[in-house]
């Protein structure tokens, strides 16, 4: 894959990222603010309202969604610090592989957790 | 030199390093009297003449043209040629050889890696006419303007210091750099290439253009007012619009064997330095 795609979608996931983590922070950590406006859902952090809230499909897609906007964009940005470390051609493609690897297995894994708790 | 009222001596720090002899470089110092508008590289020349003939170093033309003279002066890659000592407001000139280059000898740097690089992206016109560029027949023709589109990036002198400055070149040897990459906008910004699609597979790569961190650390170094930096934006957006690999047509006028003015050929732009 071309250079200029993987860059695009490190902004896309960038763009993605600042939506989401701030509807995120929003709900989860600001409602002492929110309450000014007369916006702040009560008890977020609590178990059940976590659960339940877990449960709306919409949630469930947000966060698979950030999920693996955070991870693209994460494990790009490594990429992109350990290239510039002067590494051989092989050692580049390891270190590709590697972070595939990582990224997949790590999505595959936080997205089980999300659609099983939905699911539960 | 006895021609010329001597001033004030100011003290010359030179990094020196012989391979051959040496097992790291030292800083040496040298006392030189200074001149007014004598340029750094002049106090060099004194002192390879009167003091120590070792002393090596690359010069060519004296005067920002041939870029042979890129020095460390005082913390900053500059022409030794191009910068007179007492302009420097300094008591002191600590020079190094350029940073982000091997040393060959003393202020001399390997600059093969920068050139190495500048011919990766194929800094030349490239054409479907095959015939045409091998045997010439005539002049492609350019307006002013498409001229002015790429002129300022045509006024580098592969001198190196713009890699000298550039903070990830420090870190990543295999950067293209900000020398390569505009050159690589030169030609693509040039209404007579058709090479942008042969470019963009060597520019948009892990190395290439997106490794650019935008520290402008290149357009400030430059001696001649091209701005590296700029250009790498401009690579990165015709990387995505891909302006520069649509096809091109440019109008072969036939060469003119007794020269007369051409209303229709660009007269060059006045140098930016």
């Amino acid at each position: 894959m071309r250079e200029s795609t993987l860059w695009m979608l490190n902004i896309i996931a960038g763009a993605v990222i600042l939506v989401l983590l701030g509807v995120h922070m929003a709900i989860m950590h600001l409602d002492a603010i929110l309450g000014f406006v007369g916006l702040a859902p009560s008890g977020t952090v609590e178990a059940q309202v976590v659960f339940a809230r877990s449960r709306q499909a919409l949630f469930m897609t947000t966060y698979i969604i950030l999920l693996g906007a955070a991870l693209y964009h994460g494990l790009y940005g490594l990429r992109k610090i350990v290239f510039e470390l002067t590494l051989s051609k092989i050692v580049e493609k390891l270190v590709d592989w590697f972070l595939i690897i990582a990224g997949l297995a790590l999505f595959v894994y936080g997205g089980y957790v999300a659609i099983a708790v939905f699911l539960s | 030199m006895s021609e010329s009222k001597v001033v004030k001596n100011i003290v010359f720090e030179i990094l020196r390093y012989d391979p051959d002899k040496d097992t790291a470089p030292a800083m040496k110092k040298y006392t030189v009297p200074v001149t007014k508008g004598m340029t750094v590289l002049d106090g060099l020349l004194w002192l390879k003449e009167n003091v120590d003939a070792t002393l090596s170093y690359r010069m060519s033309c004296r005067m920002g043209v041939c870029g042979s003279c890129g020095m460390f002066i005082n913390g900053m890659p500059r022409l030794a040629c191009n910068n007179q000592i007492l302009h420097l407001t300094s008591s002191k000139i600590v020079i190094k050889p350029l940073p982000n280059y091997d040393i060959i000898r003393d202020l001399v740097p390997d600059l093969e890696p920068a050139f190495d690089k500048h011919r990766s992206v194929k800094p030349f016109l490239i054409r479907d006419q095959v015939e045409e560029m091998d045997n010439p027949t005539g002049e492609f023709f350019q307006s002013a303007e498409e001229l002015v589109n790429y002129i300022q990036f045509a006024y580098c002198i592969k001198c190196g210091l713009c890699l000298a400055a550039c903070p990830t070149v420090a870190t990543d040897e295999n950067f293209l750099g900000p020398q390569a990459l505009a050159q690589a906008w030169r030609y693509n910004s040039d209404s007579r290439d058709q090479g942008g699609a042969e470019r963009h597979e060597i520019v948009d790569t892990a190395h290439g253009a997106w490794s650019c961190h935008f520290a402008g650390a290149c357009t400030e170094a430059c001696p001649k007012g091209v701005d590296p930096a700029f250009a790498i934006q401009l690579l990165k957006q015709d990387i995505f619009t891909k302006k520069s690999c649509k096809h091109k047509e440019s109008e072969l006028l036939p060469r003119n064997e007794k020269f007369t003015p051409n209303e229709k050929i660009a007269l060059a732009p006045k140098p930016t330095v």
